[in-house]
């Protein structure tokens, strides 16, 4: 379905995402780990086509998608939409308007500039809102709403796409633990009623281990782990950040259950 | 009455219990809003047209064919002297030189002093900030004269030549700057300056390192924009007596025909000119942002 070849993205000197391949034959919800800088974005976007490969080859269904221009790569971009960790929505346009934006493929700048929305294409971004639990906020503008709730609206957009890939780059990331958990639970809900591809960035391991079929490990952009979640062991997770044995998953885990009693705390502060 | 009291029947109201109904209402009120604004605009637009061409000597579109006539005339008759053009370049470039010199002074002594207006005039940051009025009113006074009527003062009282040339742009210039300034200075990010001011810095030492350096790309960017334009407010003044290149477009083109060959060579230098600040001025910008 989505096989990716020797794709290489270098930036001056240094090879930002090297020589990374993989294929993804259903349409599974995979995450991609690895610390800051190992190449995790670059490879989303270049897949979104937001930047562009220096060598290799992404293909979709068959066709490579690296090579698109134009309008046939506008509308590969309509149909493999993305969350990007700062929301990235419109900020001082109503909530509705932004999930509208999904259309934005399918419309022309005329359109576009006189608001000229069909009444089935807002009852749709209605509906998407209210299954993501935020109808309510539609009239509301984007800018106005709590850090979760942007991340649905930005998650509302990428469904009104009506896309074959979903790419989120770090969506939890700017999150508190309770939204960040209603963002994943939303993106699986997503993966399993449409049966959409999903491809995650994600920093926490066990957020990873939770929601993905499938874990993508990347170190200074190679590939070095490519697992299912049970074979993410502490010890493959420090091969993947390149930590020492010191390195504690537990110490920085977002996980609102765990060892969270009092002995904990006074071990942890000690 | 009671359509006060009650407002107009249900019907007529958005459902607020149905969040896509009343958003599909608001949206319909808004484009309906937009419509109308549409149509007055058009309607002034076109209105104002009508009332300028009845004041007009000539008709718009009576006059519209003759639009080339003047340009065509001066480039054919160049064309014909064209073997002069080279010459002609090397005559005027000393006063190309003179007329850069006048803008490049007035652009320096102007941003000069409108770093100091915008520092004074811009809200959190001034040392004095019951005096922002003052300094912002002294910018607004300043570019609100046009460059022309104080250059005709000052060649009045100092006689004509560069001096009042620069003295009268940089007036100008400064006021102008001085709100550009102002304006990026106002967006710059705070967070510097609090961490100086936690330091224990002064004033003056927290605008020379946290706000300075921020806004330093965009004044330079807004400066060099500035300079472009005061190259041709130069040229212009030549005009009124205060030499440079203007002074020689002056004398090419009052008596109409016969020196149309110099007219273009001295725009074709002035084009140059400004083509040539634009380039240096985005190298210059890029090697401030980027560093190299």
């Amino acid at each position: 379905m989505l096989k990716v070849s020797s794709v290489t993205r270098i930036f001056g000197q240094k090879a930002a995402v090297d020589n990374v391949s993989f294929e993804i034959d259903r349409a599974a919800f995979v995450g991609v780990i690895g610390r800051s800088g190992a190449g995790k974005s670059t490879l989303l976007r270049m897949m979104n086509r937001l930047t562009d490969a220096s060598s290799g080859e992404i293909s979709f269904e068959g066709r490579n998608v690296l090579t698109l221009q134009g309008a046939a790569k506008r509308a590969w971009q309509g149909q493999c939409a993305m969350i990007f960790q700062q929301f990235n929505l419109v900020p001082r346009m109503d909530v509705a308007s932004n999930v509208l934006h999904g259309l934005l493929n399918q419309r022309s700048t005329f359109a576009t500039m006189f608001n000229l929305w069909s009444d089935a294409d807002i009852t749709r971004a209605m509906q998407i809102l209210d299954r993501l639990g935020i109808a309510e906020q539609a009239p509301k503008r984007a800018e106005a709403l709590s850090g979760g709730q942007q991340q649905r609206v930005a998650i509302a957009r990428a469904l009104m796409q009506d896309p074959k890939v979903i790419l989120a780059d770090e969506p939890i990331a700017s999150l508190d633990p309770m939204n960040a958990q209603v963002v994943m639970d939303a993106l699986r809900r997503i993966h399993e009623e449409d049966g959409r591809m999903v491809i995650a960035n994600l920093h926490t391991l066990d957020t990873a281990r939770r929601y993905c079929d499938r874990v993508i490990g990347m170190r200074d952009g190679r590939v070095v782990f490519d697992g299912t979640p049970d074979q993410l062991t502490t010890g493959v997770a420090r091969d993947i950040y390149g930590a020492d044995a010191s390195f504690n998953e537990s110490a920085t885990s977002t996980a609102i259950t765990g060892p969270r009693d009092a002995a904990y705390a006074d071990a942890m502060l000690a | 009455m009671v359509d006060i009291t009650f407002g107009p029947p249900p019907g007529d109201r958005p459902d607020l219990t149905n969040p896509t109904a009343a958003y599909i209402h608001q949206t319909r009120r808004k484009r309906l809003y937009g419509f109308i604004l549409l149509i007055l605009f058009v309607a002034l637009i076109a209105s104002g047209f009508q009332v300028a061409e009845d004041r007009n000597a000539g008709g718009f579109l009576s006059g519209l064919h003759q639009i080339g006539a003047f340009p065509s005339e001066v480039i054919s008759e160049a064309w014909r002297n064209r073997a002069n053009l080279p010459a002609l370049v090397i005559q005027h470039f000393p006063s190309l030189i003179e007329t850069v010199n006048i803008a490049a002074a007035a652009t320096l002594l102007g941003g000069l002093l409108g770093a100091f207006l915008a520092l004074g005039s811009t809200r959190h940051l001034a040392r004095f900030p019951a005096l922002t009025p003052l300094f912002r009113r002294t910018a607004d006074i300043m570019r609100a004269i046009p460059e022309i009527v104080i250059a005709l003062v000052l060649i009045f009282i100092l006689g004509g030549g560069p001096v009042p040339a620069v003295l009268a742009i940089a007036f100008h210039t400064a006021g102008a700057l001085g709100k550009l300034f102002s304006e990026s200075a106002e967006n710059a990010d705070l967070k510097p300056v609090e961490g100086l001011t936690s330091t224990g810095a002064t004033w003056s030492q927290q605008i020379w390192l946290g706000i300075i350096p921020q806004v330093a790309p965009n004044w330079l960017s807004y400066a060099l924009l500035r300079f472009e334009i005061n190259i041709r407010a130069s040229a212009i003044l030549g005009f009124v007596g205060s030499g440079g290149i203007g002074y020689d477009l002056k004398l090419a083109m009052q008596w109409g025909g016969g020196k149309y060959d110099q007219v273009v060579a001295i725009f074709a230098l002035l084009f140059c000119t400004i083509v040539l600040v634009d380039q240096l001025s985005g190298y210059a910008r890029n090697r401030l942002v980027k560093g190299h």
